[in-house]
């Protein structure tokens, strides 16, 4: 009962936390000090924190999957979900299913062999802590900025401006409908089920059953004190407890303590279990179901993954632009698109905390292995130069940490700038906006006709920010933009060559 | 608070809000400024020397006391440039110690609330905090407005206008009685100085359709709205004389410690740019939008036919 209370406060802290920081758009914790996702283990793992890494496999091997129902925000969605379904049906219960361990392992390999392929998309489409970020972000995040704007409307009506309204938008419609497919397909799983993600898909509800199976301290079922009335196995929510044959299956179990509080008998008991070796085992053959299973999975992925490819040809013959990226903007302390694409595992944390929202979720700009992974847009926004929030939050280490003097010295991209597009030309009317933007002048105007003046560029100390993409007036297409450096370079320090002392004692007039 | 006082809160809201300001409310209140202006002997001044609360105190004295201006509850807005998220001593920004000089002495003068805001150029939660705007001007018991949302701005019709005929313009200034334009004295790589017209950017939405449309017109147009600020305070304290309106490092600004004040937007401007001239090559015919304002009427460029005090501290 203790032990349970514990998982539940623990439980309720971390994913009230994790939760927030994913709505947060304001800013309001400070989520580069929280390190709530920095200890989830493929983060740490792809962060090389390998201590990390190591505490988290050690706490599994003492006392089983506790991280499952204490440190995953997919665990515990899917613990929220259930506690919802109950209030709808009274009369839920769980049963026990043997496992399905070919689909498990199975699994497993698949995302392992996508990965060293170099497809990091599978990881991050089933890796729990990513994508219950995608889907607080892509679906949650929007609604609490809709009630957020409600009440900041009526606060701005009688003058109070605690509150101020926030702009709105889809930040990718690839993300946003996996998100939905992973709110909907767990959501029903748990809501029917339980944990059934976490004993099948979830790699590392996998890789910790693994190491569960042997832990010190297990559950397990005294048939001396045991009258087989099945009340653990029906509150099991990992479906592990076989009651007729008084086992419990510990690859499986998620350490919530439910079947010890219930149990009536104090027949089923979490103990030492070292004194003599007897790994349960649980789960009949039913490789034929499995591999069906795995079978529809794979299909599933392959024709998502083909169908946004048809999808992406047909979106760049929609679009007239005469000028296109051939780069993606990687952000900062990314080092390179590639170094992201090997790191990231799409948790989305970086794009819902950039001030500046300019992170976006790729489609494919990284080509379908990187899908999802934050690309720098400047429709909405553009880098702002003193910030390195996005290096501060990412839990992966995607994106490396950076100083302010780093972040000023990487060039994540270089200014291009098309004449015939500008104002100055077409128009010949004063401009400027661009220079205006440009932290290190990298932009700046000098004499055209007459008095007008007109965009010259220093590629060498530009920092690709986007300031001058995000704010260039001309339209349909810009007349500025940034293409991005694959590799990110060292931008150049820009020259102060303005060192003359003025004096002035008079007023000029 | 109870769903249903919420609900019925919710409800007034929306129904407040579907009131706008009519033509007439806006007429009375230019009224209210234009008797201003006549009532001074002096129309300009020039202060030099001092800490930027100071010189404002000299000056206003000098144009007869902030009375004149801000008259008791009335509802004040204090437009200072925030475009930036730039410390004070990068000059990016209006001083953030002038500010709250001007907010405090409305209040004295027994204004209702004054407000503050500037739609920025950077991200306005930063350029607010950093520029150190938000602190002295709450400090100073003022009210912040964000200007990040198009919710926060109505359109109004520039019947003067010749290029911009109709704008959305930030509520602030609408719904106020009186309105404090405070710009900084900056060069601006895009329309050559940046002062009190180009500081009007400040208060509209679309800032796009400006450079698409003839900026330099577009400035001018904008100045000739119905309620125009009944002062124009022109921070030049510090001054960007290179790499403006953002600059880059701290060796862009020159520590002038001046200040210009009038109701003349278009003297006021010339004042300044003159000013500047002493800083940087900048010939007053080359800011073309000073020009163009004089051609709506909304001031004149010759300083010689305007009571002008220079004080120096």
């Amino acid at each position: 009962m203790i032990l349970k209370n514990i998982r539940l406060v623990l439980g309720i802290i971390t994913l009230l936390i994790l939760t927030f920081i994913f709505i947060d758009f304001a800013g309001l914790l400070p989520a580069e000090k929280i390190p709530l996702a920095k200890i989830q283990f493929v983060p740490a793992l792809l962060m090389n924190s390998f201590w990390i890494v190591g505490v988290l496999l050690l706490l599994t091997l003492l006392f089983g999957r506790i991280y499952c129902s204490i440190l995953c925000p997919m665990g515990l969605f899917q613990d929220l979900t259930g506690r919802v379904a109950r209030i709808f049906r009274k009369k839920r219960k769980y049963t026990f299913s043997p496992e399905r361990r070919w689909l498990r392992y199975g699994t497993l390999v698949a995302v392992l062999g996508t990965y060293v392929a170099g497809w990091s998309v599978l990881l991050s489409v089933l890796e729990p802590y990513s994508a219950f970020g995608r889907m607080v972000t892509h679906l949650l995040r929007p609604i609490y900025m809709v009630g957020n704007n409600l009440v900041a409307g009526v606060f701005n009506h009688f003058g109070n401006y605690t509150f101020y309204h926030t702009e709105i938008f889809l930040l990718g419609a690839s993300s946003l409908i996996v998100a939905l497919l992973t709110f909907l397909i767990i959501g029903y799983l748990a809501w029917i089920y339980g944990r059934t993600f976490c004993n099948t898909l979830c790699p590392v509800g996998t890789v910790l059953g693994f190491v569960s199976r042997f832990s010190m301290f297990r559950f397990k079922v005294h048939e001396e004190s045991c009258n087989q009335c099945g009340l653990c196995a029906r509150n099991c929510k990992s479906s592990c407890i076989d009651s007729k044959a008084e086992t419990v299956d510990n690859s499986r179990c998620v350490s919530c303590f439910n079947c010890t509080t219930v149990c009536t008998k104090k027949a089923i008991r979490y103990e030492f279990s070292w004194k003599k070796s007897s790994p349960s085992t649980g789960g009949s053959e039913e490789e034929s179901v499995a591999s069906r299973r795995r079978f529809l999975t794979t299909l599933g992925i392959t024709m998502l993954a083909a169908s946004s490819q048809t999808w992406a040809k047909g979106m760049h013959l929609v679009t007239n632009k005469p000028w296109a990226r051939k780069s993606p903007l990687s952000p900062p302390g990314s080092l390179s698109a590639e170094h992201l694409t090997i790191h990231c595992t799409a948790c989305h944390l970086c794009v819902a905390q950039c001030p500046s929202k300019i992170l976006k979720p790729s489609f494919l700009e990284y080509g379908v292995e990187g899908m999802m992974q934050p690309v720098m847009d400047f429709s909405h926004g553009f880098c702002n130069y003193d910030c390195t929030k996005c290096t501060e939050v990412c839990p992966n280490g995607a994106l490396k940490k950076l100083t302010m003097d780093e972040k000023h010295a990487t060039q994540m991209g270089i200014v291009q700038f098309i004449k015939t597009n500008c104002v100055v030309y077409t128009d010949e009317t004063f401009c400027g906006a661009c220079s205006e933007h440009c932290p290190t002048q990298a932009v700046s105007m000098v004499p055209y006709k007459g008095d007008l003046t007109i965009p010259f560029l220093n590629t060498a100390i530009c920092v690709g920010c986007g300031g001058c993409e995000y704010v260039c007036p001309a339209k349909p297409a810009k007349a500025i933009y940034v293409e991005g450096n694959p590799v990110h370079l060292k931008a150049q320090k820009f020259v102060d060559n303005n060192k003359k002392e003025v004096k002035v004692d008079s007023f000029g007039f | 608070m109870k769903r249903r006082d919420f609900l019925k809160t919710a409800a007034l809201a929306g129904l407040a809000t579907t009131f706008k300001l009519t033509e007439g409310m806006d007429l009375m209140a230019q009224k209210t400024a234009k008797t201003a202006l006549k009532a001074g002997g002096t129309d300009l001044v020039a202060v030099m020397g001092g800490e930027p609360a100071l010189m404002f105190r000299k000056a206003i004295a000098e144009l007869g006391g902030i009375g004149k201006y801000v008259k008791k509850g009335q509802k004040v807005c204090v437009k200072p440039n925030i475009g930036w998220d730039k410390t004070p001593e990068m000059g990016s920004n209006t001083n953030p110690e002038l500010v709250a000089e001007i907010v405090r002495q409305c209040l004295q003068a027994g204004a209702s609330e004054v407000v503050v805001f500037d739609h920025s150029c950077d991200d306005w939660r930063k350029a607010y905090k950093n520029s150190g705007i938000e602190d002295a001007a709450k400090a100073a018991g003022a009210k912040i407005m964000p200007a990040n949302e198009v919710t926060y701005y109505r359109d109004i019709a520039l019947p003067k206008g010749v290029k911009l005929k109709t704008a959305k313009v930030h509520q602030a200034i609408l719904d106020c009685d009186v309105w404090i334009n405070v710009p900084v004295l900056k060069n601006h790589e895009g329309a050559l100085m940046t002062i009190s017209m180009k500081n009007h950017m400040g208060i509209v939405w679309d800032r796009g359709f400006f450079h698409r449309n003839d900026l330099q017109q577009c400035i001018a147009d904008i100045c000739s709205l119905q309620k125009p600020a009944v002062l124009h305070v022109v921070d030049a304290y510090r001054v960007m004389k290179t790499n403006g309106p953002r600059g880059r490092a701290v060796s862009d600004v020159a520590l002038a410690k001046a200040m210009f004040i009038s109701a003349d937007i278009v003297a006021v401007d010339t004042a300044a740019t003159k000013f500047f001239g002493q800083l940087e090559t900048m010939p007053l015919e080359s800011v073309k939008h000073i020009a163009l304002a004089q051609d709506l009427k909304l001031g004149t460029m010759d300083l010689s036919k305007l009571k002008v005090k220079k004080i120096q501290l």
